[in-house]
Order: structure tokens, then sequence, then C-alpha cells
């Protein structure tokens, strides 16, 4: 058995990004399959166009629409492609100078092999069959054909029409979460249906879950302590607003439970009880799933509920608010 | 070596709304900027540093602004530094700017602080579940209503000062043309009858999300001479802790008050609420207020703080106006809401508020907070040069 247990997590949103008006007509230039650049202070034309001067700092607005076909400046060959570039065989990673521009624009080239490529080579723009105001919707650079790219069905005069003001980008990162040597010890605690804390020896406080360090003074917990299944609200709210991502259907009570024999309290799901009888100072227990559900979670205790017995002091609880 | 005096010569931010997608994040840093840059009658090229914080980065799906923002801040061949604690970033992010300053190394620094908040959710981001573990996480509005609960029961607060403070900071926000809510109807009833979110905080008692910038230029005391009305640098302090720990008071963390006690020495202040004319407190959530007032040092531990803020001695017109601007409660670019109470404490003591402006204000406190309730980052500005 290995020492930490550890878990697939994925964090995933789809970002909504404003693009502003230079970025937002590089875009719409895409869309309707022309590459615009910005013109400098210098007089230099920079695909994309950069949304302020270099050298004068205000904001771009001299646009210049630059040749589909251009010159590979330098490259870099990819043999094994991973999610989300442009292809999923080989290919290379080229800088390219369009025609007409003073400033180099990365994108991918489709050929098969590293030999395909060279600095100097000639390439041209492969327009994708349905663009939307993305980078994507160049599919990719190919060496040039001496006929520039194969035309595609892009209504003239339309550069600047219906702009395009925002993209998504959908960010997806995927973590192997670890829990640490001392909080595996109490996951595994709770999948045989116990509640297991440590003691810190410098400040002998008992941590429910454990810590590699005391928060206090930076000791990692040891001596294992079973705290008990019933404990008291210490402090809580009703949680009454829906939101991107819960588990739980609200109306429902967050409770911070001090255990009986822990010095820190848990964060957990109160029912049994209605929503606006649950008080500060309740006794409440645990309610544990059936067995056969248990893994390796605090979720293995499906919620909290009151034992009945009359109301914790407030003095007895008081230093964990 | 002492610290050189420094002082704030410019203040800039934009309007905040709950969208602004008609700029980028780089078009949004920049009206700050240029705004900034105007009130200080300078142009980027004088700039020596700039100094950048934003909100936590799973907020905007940007992990490194300062990559893509370099040259649209006017960073190329100059220093450019990120702060991140979290909510209090804005705070903190000004005091790394000032004390670049203050140590002589830089004579002009520049520093913004942004949030574009429409482009993600905040609330998602705050309560992404983790393996293992109870997903009852519910924002920042989960995670601190159990501690206004708590400060409630200690204090034995009514329950309506939540309401004041709200009130109070919405009908502030329409003296300030930049402000994100403009609700000239709320009043402590309407608060008291808007929706309970989390229990004990209502929707009318809890900050927007926001888009917005703020820009500050900060100087050394050669520059400042040429300014007609520079907010002079009194003391500034940055506290951090552990956000859970066995006994930790989350209502009044300890983080909190030594900070506020390092900053009133810092500053020659011994008495907070007869020395500060003005304070621009992060309240995200009415509740903070007498939290705050409490921890800060302005009102007694346990009461104090609702007592002052239930008298009105927090209103316009009291003994401690407080986010005259109309405060966090009114305008939430989490990224640049600590440098907003940063930046509207330099415009009172500039006597630059507008209609905010509180009359004679000498001296002000901007505060800022951040994470649960563990990062902390004040300063205190004067219209006076500072003595010690």
């Amino acid at each position: 058995m290995t020492r930490t247990l550890s878990a697939p997590v994925t964090v995933a949103f789809d970002y909504t990004r404003s693009t502003g008006p230079v970025l937002g007509r590089f875009l719409t230039g895409l869309r309707d399959a022309k590459l615009v650049g910005g013109r400098t202070s210098e007089g230099k034309v920079v695909v994309p166009p950069p949304e302020f001067d270099p050298v004068t700092h205000a904001a771009i607005d001299d646009f210049v629409e630059v040749a589909p076909t251009g010159t590979v400046t330098s490259w870099t060959w990819v043999p094994e492609p991973v999610a989300g570039q442009p292809f999923d065989r080989p290919f290379a990673f080229v800088l390219v100078t369009l025609d007409g521009a003073d400033a180099p624009f990365l994108h991918a080239l489709d050929v098969s092999s590293p030999d395909q490529v060279s600095t100097g080579m000639r390439v041209q723009v492969r327009w994708a069959d349905e663009r939307v105001g993305a980078i994507t919707d160049i599919a990719g650079l190919e060496p040039a054909t001496g006929n520039g790219p194969t035309a595609v069905d892009a209504p003239e005069g339309r550069l600047g029409e219906n702009p395009v003001t925002g993209v998504i980008t959908p960010v997806s990162l995927d973590y192997q979460y670890a829990a640490s040597p001392e909080e595996s010890a109490f996951y595994r605690g709770l999948n045989e249906g116990r509640i297991v804390g440590q003691r810190c020896p410098t400040c002998r406080k008992v941590y429910v879950p454990p810590r590699s360090a005391c928060p206090a003074d930076g000791t990692p917990t040891a001596e294992e302590v079973e705290v008990s299944q019933t404990g008291t609200i210490t402090t809580f709210c009703i949680v009454n607003v829906p939101f991107l991502g819960q588990k739980i259907t609200p109306p429902y009570v967050s409770a911070y439970v001090l255990l009986d024999g822990a010095d820190i309290a848990i964060l957990h799901l109160i029912l049994g009880v209605p929503a606006d009888e649950v008080r500060m100072g309740m006794r409440v227990k645990a309610v544990w799933k059936p067995e056969e559900e248990w893994t390796y979670s605090l979720e293995n205790i499906d919620h909290f509920e009151p034992t009945g017995d009359p109301d914790a002091d407030y003095d007895t609880y008081r230093h964990h608010l | 070596m002492t610290k050189q005096p420094a002082a704030v010569v410019g203040v800039g931010q934009t309007h905040h709304r709950a969208k602004r997608e008609d700029v980028s994040m780089a078009g949004l840093c920049r009206e700050a900027i240029d705004r900034a840059l105007e009130d200080a009658g300078m142009t980027l090229d004088e700039i020596d540093a700039i100094v950048v914080g934003k909100a936590p980065d799973l907020f905007e799906g940007v992990m490194m602004p300062e990559l893509f923002l370099a040259e649209a801040l006017g960073a190329a061949g100059k220093p450019l530094l990120r702060v991140h604690t979290a909510g209090s970033v804005g705070g903190s992010t000004a005091i790394v700017a000032s004390l670049l300053v203050q140590a002589g190394v830089h004579r002009k620094v520049l520093t913004v602080a942004y949030e574009k908040q429409s482009e993600s959710n905040a609330m998602w981001a705050l309560s992404v579940p983790l393996p293992f573990n109870m997903p009852v996480h519910a924002g920042a509005g989960g995670y601190f209503a159990p501690h206004v609960r708590s400060y409630i029961r200690r204090s034995n607060a009514p329950t309506h000062v939540g309401a004041i403070v709200a009130a109070k900071d919405r009908q502030n926000a329409l003296r300030n043309p930049y402000a994100h809510l403009k609700n000239p109807d709320t009043t402590v009833e309407s608060v008291l009858a808007s929706q309970m979110l989390w229990d004990p905080i209502r929707y009318d008692e809890t900050c927007p999300s926001s888009d917005g910038a703020c820009a500050l230029v900060i100087v050394s005391e050669d520059v400042a001479a040429a300014s007609p009305n520079p907010a002079w640098i009194h003391g500034t302090v940055m506290r951090s802790e552990a956000t859970t720990a066995a006994e930790r008071d989350q209502v009044n963390p300890q983080a909190s008050r030594d900070a506020a006690a390092a900053l009133w020495k810092q500053a020659g202040i011994t008495n907070p609420l007869e020395e500060i004319d003005a304070a621009e407190i992060y309240v995200p959530f009415s509740w903070f207020e007498p939290m705050w007032l409490e921890s800060l040092g302005f009102a007694e531990e346990n009461g104090g703080g609702w007592r002052l803020t239930e008298s009105g001695g927090t209103a316009m017109d009291g003994v401690l106006p407080v986010n005259c601007s109309g405060g966090v409660l009114s305008s939430n670019p989490i990224g640049a809401s600590g440098m907003l109470r940063f930046g509207e404490a330099a415009l009172q003591v500039r006597g630059a508020a507008g209609e905010h402006q509180v009359d004679g204000a000498r001296r002000a406190l901007g505060h800022a907070y951040g994470g649960g309730s563990q990062f902390f980052a004040m300063w205190v500005v004067g219209a006076e040069k500072p003595s010690n």
C-alpha cells in the first residue's frame, strides 16, 4: 500500500475573453479570411496588431491588410503533438513573416517531416472551412503553391462589419491530487468508520484532519487520536444560493463541527433538523453512509444530525470561533 | 539608513461595471493608468518601474498576466513585478510599489491592479470540489457567513447593523462617478427585505461582481515637490496568518490586530478614532465594517464596532466616515478592490475626492484583506509630510 492517497481532479472552465478593439479587429479579419496587422509609430506592420504602440504607448488604430503568404524565419519540429495542438500528427511550429508585414507571426506548418521545413521557405495560409473569429480560423500553414491559398467563401468588403468582440477560451487542467501522509491516515480511518486525528507534539493540539505541519509551530502532527463521532456546532451558515459546480442542492446548512476530543472544527453538512432550527452550540452526531458505499473520503459521513442532547455551553466553544 | 519619504501624486480608476466587454484586460488597465498619469502630470516614459496585481489566477484563467501585459503597461526596458495576496492584493501591490520608493531604489513607480470578473465566475473558482473532502464550500459568502454569525453572537449585535452598513455604502456610491452600483432607493428596510443568500448574509449585504482597475503613481520627495497635493505615506503594513489553525480567531484575526498596532505606531497615531479623518476599509460583506472597526482599534472589541456603526459614526458626517466612495459593497473588481481603498484614502487627503470628499481630511486609512481573513495590507496617508 502506498503511503499517500491520490485521486484525479479536473479543473475546467470556459473563460469569456473580451478582445478589445485591436485584437477584435484582427479576429474579425480572420473570420472574414483576411489577415490584419497594425502599423506602429515607427511604420512597422505587426501581425497580430499590438494593442498599444511599443514606443508611444498610444492605442494602435492604423490597421493594414497583409498577404496570406510569407517567408519562414525560424521553426521547430513537433514530433509528438499533445492534445490541443493544431495538428494530431507531427508538424512544425514556424515563425513566418507575412508579405506586407515587418515582424514574424507564429503558427503551425503542416508538413510530414522536418526535411520539408527550412528557414527562408515560402508558405501560405490554409483557411478553416468554418471561421468564427479565432486564431484557429487559420487551420495551419502549408508550403506555398505559387497560386496562393485555396479560396474560401468570404464575402468581399465585409471587414469590420459585425466585429468580433469576444472569444471563449476553454481551460482544462488535469491534476493528480495527492493527500499528505497525515491526511491519508485520516482518510483511511474514514474507510474503517473511524475519525482519526493526530496530536501535535509541540502544542499538544489535536488536529482533524492531521497536518504535515502544525500551523502554529510547523511540527508534523504524529500521535494518533481517535476522536468522538459526536460534537458541537460552533458556527454555521445556511446556503440558499445556487452556483456553478455545486454538489448539494440548496438550501443546506454548512457547519463547523467541533468533535469531542478535537481542537479544531471540521466543515460538514447538517440534516435531520429544519435549517432555521440549527443553533450555535447544538450537539450533533455523524450519520454514515451504508458501509458498501465507503471510500477514502469525508463524504463517507453523509451528514451530521442533532443528538437531542441539551446545547453545549457557549464557554465550551467560544474560543473556537 | 532610514526610509525615504514617498507620496501618491496620481490616482486613476475605471468606471466599474458588471461587464466591460468593450475592453481587453490590457485596455482596462490602461484606462486606469492613463488617468493616474494624467493626474500626476506624467507620461509612461518617465516611470522607473511598474508593479502589477490581480485576483487569484483561477478567477480569470490567467496565470502570468505580466507576460502578456508587459508592453501595454509600458514595462519594456523597466522592472516589472507582480504581487499576489488574494483579495488583499490591491493593497499589498500598492505597498510594494511604495517600498521601492521608500527604499530609494526608484523615484517614480506606477502600480496597477485589475480584475475582469465577467470573464469568469469567482463563486465557481472558490468552490472547486477536491477529492476526499466534503463539498460544502459555497464561495466567499459561504466562507465568511459563519464568521459573521460568530461576530453577532460574540458582540450581541442587533441583526440590522449589517443593513445599516449596506444602505450607507450604497448611498455613498451615488456621490462617486466611478462606482458600479447606483441604487438610490437602497434603505435599511430594503436591505433587510432582500433575499437571504448565505444566512446571516443577505443579497444586498453582499458586494457586486465588477470589472475594473485602479492605478497609482508613487514618487519620491523631490518628485512630489512638483505636485500641488501629494498624499504622503505615513505607514504601510502587511501581515499574514494560516487559514485554519486550532483555536484561530476567525472574527478578529491575530494578523489583523498585529498589523493595525504596527501601522498606528509607524504613523505616530495613538487614538485612531480621533486622529484618522476618513477610512476606506475592505468590506465585501456588510458586517465586516463593525468587525474591522474593532480589529483596527477604532472601537472596543465585542460590540464597540456595531455601536459605532449604529450610532451613525461611520456615515459621511460621522466621527469616522468609512467608505465614502461606496466601498467594496458598491464596486468589487476583486484584484483592484484593495488598491481602490488605498487610492480613495489618498484622494481624501489630497482633497480630490469630489462629491464624496470629507471636509478637511488630513489623514486617512486604506485597508485590504484577503484569503480566509489571512492576508492584511494597510496604509495611512496624510496631507502633511511625515515627521517620523
